[in-house]
């Protein structure tokens, strides 16, 4: 067995690193090239529903790419405004989730030890309820005679129930408190990891607190910003669960369409197209970012 | 130039008013006492070092100065001002950190500029004294930089450079040569005493490490258990040590346990079974006979000879030698005395030579004169 591992040049370091890539491959790379392949088919009515790439005929073999799914996804204006609205509520997601989630981490890192991993439970708990129930709990606080407008009913805030079920405002609110424990946890670790001699030094120096917080505590922290920001914004930006269920007919998310074209419209190649637009539109600002932080590191060191 | 207040000494007149003055201070930490009622009077220009070892309150004294630490009772003035109530950024005081605390994500420049700016220095004079300063800690080289991309002893000159730009009253130092490496730190001192002199802010020094404290200040005090127990030149602690554990804690020492036998004008006698002999002082003992008393002898003011040496001292023991130790500049040597007691004996290297003098296990005699003795209390 060994003897045959190194005739294949394998030892047991590249194993170790051979694992993660296998699992890569296998799970990441070669669904993606099947989705790749599909986008450049058209559709038919067949099983699989769509048509071959590769045909055999009169002694020849002919690979056809339909480029015309990509036409298509920038000729209708209905999926250039899907992406766009996508971005749009994934990006306010993620400013309102480090809005409320900075001052959550803060306290949480500058709280006492003995606290913080009690503090940090409190944040992960809902993660124990599946997230379908807790989108659907939403349902039942936000709707016409829900919890909220029977409460302010009854407190006599308002006399007419909100109209917020069914409405942006309602996908707003359940994707900000879905997403909210991705934000917190990045920041809290680099909050709690910042040594707090600097800000006495920033103190010391003649900073307000407001300017330690400007000048030290806040550019230290941009490496939690960025990682909660992210870990917000993508899987936001494919978001479908909380759209569908808390949204209204003025919600346009590409997660919608895709699952549309998928299963109503049962057009897969248009489907597969809008995915590996999704990726492409996702994963070329972050190899840009992350080349970008790359050469900030190399600089500094 | 002034006169330098290593001479002309203001802490020995009673009616020069001190530059910081702290009052019966005191702060607890629950239910332990971290600085218990500490007075102390410090003079414009001075270099004054906190030593004790570790939880004997000397940094928890420096972070209040600082303003970190709000003391529970008791009041500091600078320059007649109580400066209790400030907060950290009012105050006329700046501290260089253990740590460095140097903001990892500006270069050196803006770190000295951190000061400066907080205070609105318009950008010529702000230029003009960032550069002054980084000139005097020789670091103009390196004012681009990032703290990640300097040496320990680069990144302390950038640390002392950023407390000293905004010239303020008081510099409170923080172990600050902790991080060091021997032969740098040794330099170092020196360097560190040629700047406080140039700039001429008073200096207060928090640290652990004897040698340190007694190279560069004009006065050390002494803590124990969140109080001082001395205050004094380095040369009147290590000769004058007012108490056992400060001439234990200052260098090395050997203690003789004893009872005094009888006291003269000029001089005393004191019976002590842990020597074997009668040990005499250079100075009279105001108390009875039979007064118990501790005697603290330095090991470099004891002579060696061998056994059989024409040896005349006051003191005078003899022993066998159990360890030695060849430093370079000096030798060290445990004798061990009939009486089971070891005692520690430090000869200074005059001559060179390849063997040693003395030989393990040989017979030795000890002697010192009488001021070598030091009655340091029970």
């Amino acid at each position: 067995m060994r003897a045959l591992f190194r005739r294949l040049g394998l030892r047991g370091r590249s194993l170790v690193i051979a694992a993660p890539f296998a699992w890569l491959i296998v799970f990441f790379l070669i669904p993606f090239i099947l989705v790749l392949k599909i986008s450049f088919s058209t559709t038919e009515v067949a099983i699989p529903p769509y048509a071959p790439l590769v045909t055999w005929a009169d002694g020849a073999i002919q690979i056809t790419l339909h480029t015309g799914n990509f036409d298509y996804l920038f000729s209708d204006w209905e999926y250039v405004a899907a992406y766009l609205s996508s971005v749009r509520n994934a990006a306010v997601t993620a400013f309102v989730c480090l809005l409320i989630g900075y001052p959550m981490a803060y306290c949480i890192a500058r709280s006492r030890p003995e606290w913080r991993s009690a503090l940090l439970m409190l944040i992960v708990m809902p993660f124990w309820t599946s997230f379908l129930i807790r989108v659907y709990a939403w349902i039942g606080i936000l709707k016409q005679n829900g919890l909220l407008n029977n409460l302010l009913l009854w407190l006599g805030i308002i006399d007419q129930p909100l109209e917020i079920m069914n409405t942006q405002t309602a996908v707003y609110i359940g994707m900000i408190y879905a997403y909210l424990p991705f934000m917190i946890l990045p920041l809290y670790s680099t909050l709690e990891k910042l040594d707090t001699s600097l800000l006495e030094a920033a103190s010391d120096l003649g900073a307000k607190p407001l300017r330690t917080f400007w000048s030290v505590t806040l550019p230290l922290s941009m490496p939690g910003i960025l990682a909660g920001s992210l870990l917000v914004f993508i899987p936001a930006v494919g978001e479908f669960v909380i759209p569908s269920l808390l949204g209204g007919p003025d919600t346009l998310m590409i997660g919608t369409v895709l699952w549309n074209e998928f299963f109503s419209n049962r057009d897969w190649p248009v489907a597969a197209t809008v995915a590996v637009a999704l990726i492409v539109l996702l994963v070329v600002p972050l190899i840009l970012l992350q080349r970008a932080q790359e050469r900030q590191e190399a600089r500094e060191t | 130039m002034a006169a330098s207040v290593r001479d002309t000494q203001p802490w020995l007149d009673p009616a020069a008013e001190p530059h910081i003055k702290i009052d019966k201070i005191v702060k607890t930490f629950g239910d332990f006492t971290a600085v218990d009622q500490v007075s102390l009077g410090i003079h414009k220009g001075e270099l004054f070092s906190l030593l004790g070892g570790s939880g004997c309150g000397k940094t928890t004294l420096l972070r209040m100065l600082a303003g970190f630490v709000v003391p529970d009772a008791g009041t500091i003035t600078l320059g007649g001002t109580d400066i209790v109530p400030l907060a950290p950024y009012e105050r006329p005081v700046n501290m260089m950190f253990q740590s460095y605390a140097l903001f990892p994500h500006m270069n050196v420049e803006d770190n000295v500029a951190f000061g400066l700016r907080r205070d609105g220095v318009e950008a010529k004079e702000l230029k003009r004294r960032v550069g002054e300063v980084l000139e005097l800690v020789q670091m103009s080289r390196f004012a681009r930089r990032k703290p990640a991309q300097l040496s320990g002893g680069q990144r302390q000159r950038v640390a002392l450079a950023r407390s000293i730009v905004k010239r303020p009253q008081v510099l409170l130092l923080d172990e600050p040569l902790s991080a060091l490496d021997r032969k740098l730190r040794e330099a170092t001192q020196f360097e560190l005493v040629n700047i406080q002199e140039q700039v001429g802010i008073t200096f207060i020094m928090v640290t652990h490490d004897q040698e340190e404290a007694m190279t560069m200040s004009t006065r050390i005090a002494v803590m124990d258990h969140g109080r001082i127990v001395q205050v004094g030149r380095p040369s009147e602690i290590y000769e004058f040590p007012a108490s056992r554990f400060v001439a234990d804690f200052i260098g090395s020492v050997n203690l003789f346990d004893g009872r005094l036998k009888e006291s003269f004008a000029d001089h005393a006698v004191v019976d002590c079974p842990d020597a074997g002999t009668e040990l005499t002082l250079a100075q009279a003992v105001a108390h009875e006979e039979g007064y118990e008393l501790c005697i603290a002898v330095r090991p470099e003011k004891i002579y060696i000879a061998k056994a059989d040496a024409a040896f005349d001292f006051a003191n005078r023991l003899t022993g066998t030698i159990k360890d030695m130790a060849y430093l370079g500049d000096s030798c060290v040597y445990h004798v061990v005395l009939a009486t089971g007691k070891m005692l520690k004996v430090t000869e200074p290297t005059h001559g060179r030579w390849a063997d040693q003098p003395f030989a393990r296990e040989e017979s030795v005699q000890v002697g010192w004169v009488p001021e070598a003795n030091v009655l340091v209390g029970a």
